[in-house]
């Protein structure tokens, strides 16, 4: 399994992991600090061509995380599914950079930076600071005005590989050059623009890193990121002893005293074909298609972190061929219904039922019943009422820590 | 035993405190070589924590912490701030403010050992000390507001979602230096 990013609280407790935030924070304005961000006359240089200082920290810091963030996910290290990618809400975001564009040019900073300039005791920081306070004090008491385009524009955790359909490794690489050419045309600019010639800004070694670089950005690309096979066989001897010892696979007793659990967010997913799912489903249960559940593990994965996920196909099977690809694809608590649907009738179906519904011989993880009509969720046993059976079984569904940021971003 | 021991030490390090102080500020590190520095903090953030870096968000909390001290009801009503704040939830029960706390220490910590803490102004050369203090203060208005219009600012949006590839991430940093390039000829005698 990949051991990060960690679960913090686990180690430290939920204030207690706020240490570690509190020392990336100081890392951060540390070196911030030690790179100039302190004073704004550094920082408006950028807009006037003369000194590139603001261009080269900010991409030569996105470059470099960007390379060990895929690399480490490469080697098997880190979880990129469990890391926060900020949502994309596109319009309001372009709005905002642009007026954040015109207060940086007048005030000389952004957030962060006038943080670290009032802490070093620049009064213009300090200024900026208070204005920066007042502005999102102002946005809190308007946003009300304009809600409807602040959430427009809504793609979820959309990336760059995804628009452009290319792989993570070449979007890598190509982000790099990128951002080596405009470091050689920036330096060009400073010293036309700025009249920069001290050759002691040109060190010899920024030849070697920007070498060094490339040459990683490289091996992420040739190592590719983890597909679902990869990220089940890291994981695949403790996990299948989990379903070995059937401690994954839950009771239809269990899953009905769950429904009614009203502190668990329960997710139903019928992971069995069109017809079935039409011919007879359990209440709320959500259909997607086999072939859909990697693509929904995303969706899952944003759900709050009370949820508990139970899958289920006709028998076991299929349910646990997704349960492996949802396990694989980092979602936490995902169960399989013990017996499948065929098992939820056995279990639950009274005479009259099974006068009308006769059970039929069939196959492999097949429905087991001869429906003759589609209500789907129309049956009483869709939803049982829990006092009507006494079922004895042993309770499998745990709750675990979420692992990875529920929330993130500047949130 | 400890304290035993520690007291020449601390009679050796006072007069190199008051000497830091009084030294010349010393240059900046290579821009390259604070972009890798920052680089591997921020990747620090994300693989400990699967958390980026951030400060807006955190500033945002500490006013709506003040706002929720004389106003609750009006918190409360509104789904803003209700959000961070509303009934018995405590704005300050989050990541991004404990990073916030940590940039000022870390500004501070900086700025002191390398000898550049110090009362004054930057500004343009032809810019007054009060038109400075103003610009700063209107500029950092309008970074406040963009900052939570756009769910981030440099640190949040543009370093965090640009170094895991988010769409909506770069889309904004080029935003913010189309603003700010668009509009610079216009201000060039604040800075020039």
């Amino acid at each position: 399994m990949t051991p990060f990013p960690l679960t913090l609280a686990d180690y430290l407790g939920h204030w207690g992991s706020y240490i570690v935030y509190l020392l990336i924070g100081f890392a951060f304005g540390f070196v911030l600090e030690i790179s100039g961000f302190g004073n704004s006359k550094k920082l408006a240089a950028q807009f006037y061509f003369k000194d590139l200082t603001v261009l080269k920290v900010m991409f030569t810091a996105i470059v470099t995380a960007m390379i060990l963030i895929f690399l480490t996910s490469a080697a098997g290290l880190l979880d990129y599914n469990l890391i926060w990618v900020n949502p994309t809400y596109l319009w309001p975001g372009i709005v905002g950079g642009l007026i954040m564009g015109v207060g940086f040019i007048i005030g000389g900073f952004c957030p962060g930076t006038s943080l670290v300039s009032a802490a070093t005791l620049k009064i213009d920081g300090i200024f900026f600071a208070l204005g920066t306070f007042f502005g999102i004090f102002l946005f809190g008491e308007t946003v009300g005005w304009f809600e409807d385009f602040f959430y427009s524009s809504y793609m979820g955790r959309f990336t760059l590989p995804e628009l452009l359909g290319l792989p993570t490794g070449v979007v890598v690489l190509l982000i790099t050059i990128m951002a080596l050419l405009i470091f050689y045309g920036g330096e060009y600019l400073e010293k036309i623009v700025g009249g920069k010639t001290d050759p002691a800004e040109r060190p010899r070694w920024r030849y070697a890193a920007a070498g060094g670089l490339i040459a990683l950005a490289a091996v992420v690309l040739v190592m590719g990121q983890p597909t679902t096979e990869d990220r089940w066989k890291w994981m695949e001897k403790e996990k299948s002893e989990l379903l070995a010892q059937r401690a994954v696979q839950v009771h239809p007793g269990e899953l009905l005293e769950k429904m009614y659990d009203k502190k668990l967010n329960l997710v139903l997913l019928d992971v069995r074909d069109e017809r079935d799912y039409n011919l007879f489903h359990l209440l709320d249960a959500r259909h997607v298609p086999f072939e859909d559940v990697k693509a929904y593990a995303e969706e899952l994965r944003a759900e709050p972190a009370n949820t508990v996920t139970v899958v289920m196909s006709n028998d076991e099977a299929t349910a646990t061929e997704a349960w492996k690809i949802l396990v694989a694809e980092s979602v936490s608590n995902v169960y399989i219904l013990e017996g499948g649907i065929n098992g939820w009738i056995d279990t639950f179906a009274t005479d009259t039922f099974k006068s009308e519904i006769r059970p039929v011989s069939a196959g492999q993880d097949r429905l087991a019943y001869a429906f003759s009509a589609a209500l789907g969720a129309r049956y009483t046993i869709a939803r049982p009422d829990p006092h009507a059976y006494d079922l004895e079984y042993t309770p499998k569904i745990q709750l675990q820590t979420v692992r990875g940021p529920a929330s993130g971003g500047c949130g | 035993m400890a304290s035993v021991t520690s007291a020449p030490e601390n009679a050796r390090t006072t007069p190199a405190i008051a000497a830091r102080l009084r030294r010349a500020p010393r240059p900046y590190v290579h821009p390259y070589l604070g972009g890798l520095l920052l680089g591997v903090v921020l990747f620090a953030a994300f693989f400990i924590t699967g958390n980026g870096l951030g400060a807006s968000g955190g500033m945002n909390r500490l006013i709506v912490l003040v706002e929720d001290a004389l106003v609750p009801e009006h918190v409360d009503t509104t789904p803003y701030l209700l959000e961070m704040a509303g009934g018995d939830r405590n704005p300050l029960d989050s990541w991004v403010v404990f990073v916030t706390i940590g940039v000022v220490i870390g500004g501070f910590v900086s700025g002191w050992l390398n000898g550049r803490l110090k009362v004054e102004t930057n500004r343009g050369p032809r810019v007054p000390v009060r038109l400075r203090w103003v610009m700063a203060f209107v500029g950092g208005a309008f970074m406040g507001y963009g900052a939570r219009l756009a769910r981030g600012c440099t640190s949040g949006q543009a370093l965090s979602g640009g170094a895991v590839l988010s769409v909506g991430s770069w889309a904004f940093m080029f935003a913010v230096f189309a603003g700010a390039y668009a509009l610079a000829y216009f201000v060039r005698k604040l800075w020039n």
